[in-house]
């Protein structure tokens, strides 16, 4: 597809049952894209954030927004790409930590300010937090010293507010 | 004051203006159906629930209103199914009520158990799982603004036994409020002048109106725009009856049956104003070549329909009869010069292209099917509510009988659903008791939901069947005789029932005509018989629909008669 860019989109909705399958089935009813999907409540008990990365062109994503903005229970959509915001995923790394790497994987950790969270006989698992692009840089020092597995919660942003 | 989920449930339909409700009973809504009988709400009592949702669909449709149906869990609820994807398809307003197994048999495979919410998720506008009998009545009030408002479309309620048997401290529910829905029905202004200028420079102008039109009952302010600017107006199949189609400006229908003028007169237009339409395939065919000499408007209140298919050069988000009435008013303080004489070559033009190639067939010593709805139309004034099955028949009902108003159309556009003309006709005579209606059916079709025939005779419904009938799938037929080199595949209809005597059997009237002569008299004989009547016009087999737009192919390129 050409430029089928990546889209990030906020949408509040209400908390309540059904609410995500509505969003799934319509991504996969009219054929769209979700590359990651978070839900979580606000601080509004009854109004929860879904953020959903997309990869699709511009029209495409004019009728998504359109179609979410349709939902009954959908309260609002803001397309966070091309304004100013802060974006952030988790991920947890379970990685071989043999005796002769475990000094370069501590190195690492510390490079790149995250956390070893479990260590087991032969492996360390990894919290690392940061955008898209710390996340493919730490995954790909890890991987010739040999990623077990991993497990990413996707994006969630926010706008950033002005200075 | 206490009261029941059920009870509840009555209250709040005759609260909504609800008189008819069409329905099959079950295990679940007895104690529904109990209170039903106690009030004076009428319940129409069809033979299968897919008869119960086309039939709410037509009772909406020829009202304006909301239709109902009242179905049981299980079994029941799936066989709305078909019923509820039409109406959202064609974005008409009907509730639904499921019964549901209790809520604390949810999710246990209980007998009678599916889940209709998750199932028709994506065929409703919204849908409910009422979770306890508090609930009930502010979420019916919500299914009906819902359903009614905006784009109008079908809403599922679903109400679990035990919500509809438990009895608690009835308090009124306050007027809808809605955080997350609110339809945009006034226009913007800015847009709206954008409008006014580009008809003020068209020389080419072509109104194309959709069901939007007689959905928010905008067809006199259409009427008067398109008198005014004096523009020509095509519509979809949903738009027949949004402008007279005996008015000089009339095109004929758009698209893969359209007529030669109205699609010639699409591709050559310079401003394309539509409204209340959501370019269908079936109107488009190749959307690159579409309208592509045209700066197109597009008015919708729904803005999921602009720039989903079709680029727009001026989208206005608005209600088509608010939006109507206010270009309307804009349109009386702006001069438009001669149009006498401004219009003259266009119309010209059209009036040409009508010439050349007129709608037409040839008469052979065999019934032509369009003869039969050309008879009909004279026979009945244009006057009759027509109802279609789906095929060749709905789209001859819809070349050759002419529609001055609005709701006096009710087809399956969207979906396409064959069997939906009977229940649709049944629910149109429920709602218009002194009206004729006319179901104009296929062979074919008629057999998907011939069992409302007994719904017609019981509530004695003077609905009169149309069968064109060519022994075939003829639509089918028709494309394997044009582009599958005549196959006729699993199209042709052997072991037809005799429908005069299946009439007879329901307690009907049958009749058929064999030859041409015979036409006009059993028209005659079968419109003035009361009660239900089912005609049979063994028509020529294999007669085509023409034009015919190839699935798609640019809407000029047209095979002709
Ligand atoms: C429920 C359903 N099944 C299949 C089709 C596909 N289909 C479209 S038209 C048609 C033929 C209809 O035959 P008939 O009712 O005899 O009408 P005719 O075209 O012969 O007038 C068929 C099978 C459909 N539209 N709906
Ligand atoms: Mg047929």
């Amino acid at each position: 597809m050409l430029d089928a860019d990546k889209h990030v989109l906020s949408i509040l909705v209400e908390n309540q049952p059904g609410v995500l399958s509505r969003i799934s089935g319509l991504f996969s009813g009219r054929g769209f894209n979700i590359e990651s999907l978070c839900v979580a409540v606000t601080t509004d008990p009854t109004v929860s954030r879904v953020t959903l990365v997309t990869k699709a062109d511009q029209t495409i994503v004019e009728q998504i927004k359109k179609q979410l903005n349709k939902l009954i229970n959908v309260i609002k959509v803001h397309e966070l790409t091309g304004s100013e915001f802060v974006e952030r995923e988790m991920v947890l790394i379970k990685v071989l930590a043999k005796p002769e790497y475990r000094a370069e994987i501590l190195r690492m950790v510390d490079i790149f300010r995250c956390k070893v969270v479990d260590v087991g006989a032969e492996h360390y698992t990894i919290e690392v937090t940061g955008d898209e692009g710390k996340l493919q840089a730490i995954l790909s020092l890890l991987k010739p010293i040999g990623i077990k597995e991993i497990a990413r919660t996707g994006v969630i942003a926010l706008f950033r507010e002005p200075k | 004051m206490e009261l029941t989920g059920a009870q509840i449930l009555i209250k709040m339909l005759k609260e909504e203006g609800v008189k008819n409700i069409f329905g099959y009973p079950g295990g679940v809504v007895i104690d529904i159906y109990d209170e039903l009988m106690k009030s004076d709400i009428r319940h129409i009592l069809v033979r299968h629930e897919q008869g119960a949702v086309h039939a709410a669909d037509g009772y909406a449709r020829a009202t304006g209103g909301v239709g109902v149906c009242l179905v049981t869990s299980g079994p029941g609820a799936t066989n709305t199914v078909t019923g509820i994807a039409s109406a959202y398809m064609d974005s008409i307003p009907v509730v639904v009520f499921t019964g549901q197994v209790p809520v604390h048999l949810i999710g246990n495979d209980a007998f009678q158990e599916v889940d209709i919410v998750g199932i028709t998720r994506p065929c409703t506008k919204h849908n409910f799982l009422v979770k306890s009998t508090e609930e009930l009545a502010h979420t019916i009030k919500e299914a009906f603004h819902i359903a009614r408002s905006g784009r109008p479309g079908p809403v599922l309620v679903d109400i679990p036994k035990n919500v509809s048997t438990a009895r608690i401290k009835y308090k009124a529910p306050g007027p809808v409020k809605m955080r997350t829905y609110n339809p945009t029905y006034k226009p913007n202004k800015r847009q709206l002048q954008k409008v006014v200028d580009l008809i003020k420079v068209a020389e080419k102008p072509v109104i194309f109106a959709g069901g939007g039109v007689i959905l928010s009952k905008a067809a006199s302010a259409l009427t008067k725009l398109a008198q005014r600017a004096r523009i020509p107006v095509t519509t979809t199949l949903m738009g027949l009856g949004a402008f007279p189609g005996t008015d000089p400006l009339w095109l004929g229908m758009i698209g893969m049956h359209g007529t030669y003028r109205s699609n010639m007169s699409t591709a050559h237009c310079d401003l394309f104003l539509a409204i209340g339409v959501r370019f269908d395939d079936r109107v488009t065919g190749k959307t690159d070549t579409f309208a592509s000499q045209a700066q197109i408007v597009h008015i919708d209140i729904d803005p999921t329909s602009i720039r989903k298919n079709i680029p727009v050069a001026v989208p206005v988000v608005g209600d088509c009869k608010c939006t109507l009435e206010e270009l309307n008013e804009m349109l009386e303080s702006v001069d438009l010069g001669d149009l006498d004489n401004r219009r003259k070559p266009w119309l010209d033009q059209i009036q040409a292209w009508k010439s050349t190639n007129p709608l037409a067939y040839h008469q052979e010593e065999t019934i032509k099917p369009q003869y039969v709805v050309e008879k009909l139309y004279e026979l009945t004034k244009g006057e009759a509510i027509i109802t279609t099955e789906v095929g060749q028949n709905q789209m001859w009902a819809a070349q050759y009988y002419h529609f001055d108003k609005p709701n006096h159309f009710i087809t399956s556009g969207g979906l396409g659903v064959m069997g939906f003309g009977l229940p649709a006709a049944i629910g149109a005579q429920i709602a218009c008791p002194d009206r004729l209606v006319v179901d104009i059916a296929g062979d074919g079709s008629i057999q998907m939901n011939i069992q409302e025939m007994a719904t017609a005779v019981q509530c004695n419904l003077p609905v009169k069947v149309v069968i064109l009938n060519n022994g075939y799938l003829g639509m089918v037929r028709q494309w394997q005789q044009l582009f599958y080199d005549k196959r006729y595949c699993c199209t042709c209809m052997e072991h037809a029932p005799d429908f005069v005597k299946l009439a007879e059997a329901y307690g009907a009237t049958g009749l058929r005509a064999r030859k041409p002569e015979e036409v006009e008299e059993v028209l005659k004989k079968g419109l003035s018989t009361p009660g239900p009547v089912i005609m049979d016009f063994v028509v020529e087999k294999e007669e085509c629909v023409y034009p015919m737009v190839p699935a798609g192919a640019p809407i000029t390129e047209m095979l002709l008669v």
